[in-house]
């Protein structure tokens, strides 16, 4: 079953580099420009027409407008934490992220399903960007793990953290150190659904409890449950950024 | 002119141009940087009608429901772009095009 997989790589590699970059040839500047002048002039007008449209609906708001600050202040003690923005995020709005990291999930899932990585370390990294991960790689994490923690009362939070991850993966990858060979089959896998494992599960069990619903967190247990769900969405989210980075399935 | 005025009339002309460019152009990787560019001025306009709260200065008197939504709408903004940009690649790499259309325009 491998083999001619790999075949088809090869074969695919091979039209890769054979066929040139039409779109960069001289002679194609139609396949640049899909328009022409006079029509390009005529969506000029059309897009000034639409701005006007846009700008006129924000000067007609009314400044200033409370919004939702004030109802998401009344009720921030029931959430746990005390910055507004992750409140909203784990426990107002919980939908939200939760089908957030689905998305993710999927978009990782068309990649994979596109083709294969092609690995990120075509040509040899330079001794500069060898050593490079060795003082960089453990001060990000080390704020990673800060960010997270400080999302409760401050700005900061899984994603943040998350796409610090992302970047420790990607510096891995760009330096000629990838994952090794076990780490890309189930760990890599589990890793990436955990955040939405741990987030539904939760979710679905806060409803259990007598008087509550769906991600309704109880609000005793509440800063626990929130930490928890960020620490698996910000695995989740680095080793999908990555994988996204990658460009394929490993 | 207020703060939130002036991002939210910035933000809006990002997305007019970016949608300019996601119909002008032909190549697909330009129309999935028009489309980024779009979205970047969405989400300057969610974060500047943010501080339209009254009472400046106060750490609660910026709205956090927008700002929580455009860190949703972040991930998935990277997320469809790093699934276009695989499309592409693939797309390239199985026709040797980089454009849609009918072959006789190429």
């Amino acid at each position: 079953m491998a083999e001619p997989q790999d075949r088809n790589r090869d074969r695919d590699d091979d039209e890769h580099r054979a066929v040139p970059d039409r779109a960069a040839a001289p002679g194609s500047a139609r396949a640049r420009q899909a328009l022409r002048p006079a029509a390009r002039r005529l969506l000029a007008l059309a897009m000034l027409g639409l701005f006007g449209g846009f700008a006129a609906a924000v000067l007609s708001l009314s400044h200033p407008a409370a919004g939702l600050a004030a109802a998401v202040a009344a009720r921030i003690d029931e959430s746990g934490v005390s910055h507004p923005v992750t409140a909203v995020l784990l426990d107002f709005r919980g939908y939200d992220t939760l089908l957030e990291l689905v998305v993710l999930l999927l978009a990782l899932l068309g990649t994979w399903s596109v083709g294969r990585a092609r690995g990120c370390a075509g040509n040899a990294p330079g001794p500069l960007l060898r050593q490079l991960p060795r003082l960089l790689v453990p001060l990000i994490v080390l704020v990673a793990g800060y960010l997270l923690w400080v999302g409760a009362h401050a700005p900061g939070g899984a994603f943040q953290a998350g796409s610090l991850l992302a970047g420790v993966g990607i510096l891995l990858c760009l330096s000629g150190q990838p994952l090794p060979r076990w780490a890309n089959g189930l760990p890599l896998r589990l890793l990436a659904v955990l955040g939405v494992a741990v987030f539904a599960t939760l979710g679905v069990g806060a409803a259990m409890l007598p008087g509550a619903a769906p991600l309704d967190w109880p609000p005793a247990q509440a800063k626990t449950l929130i930490l928890t769900v960020e620490l698996a969405a910000m695995l989740s989210i680095g080793v999908i950024l990555a994988a996204l980075f990658a460009g394929g399935r490993p | 002119m207020t703060p939130p005025v002036f991002w939210g009339l910035l933000g809006m002309a990002l997305v007019v141009m970016g949608l300019y460019a996601l119909i002008v152009h032909a190549h697909l990787l330009r129309k999935v940087l028009a489309l980024n560019i779009m979205s970047s001025g969405v989400f300057l306009v969610f974060i500047g009608l943010a501080r339209r709260a009254p009472g400046d200065g106060m750490p609660m008197a910026v709205d956090p429901v927008p700002q929580a939504m455009v860190l949703t709408g972040i991930v998935v903004a990277v997320a469809a772009t790093g699934l276009a940009l695989a499309l592409i690649v693939r797309l390239r790499a199985l026709t040797g095009r980089t454009t849609l259309g009918d072959d006789a325009s190429d």
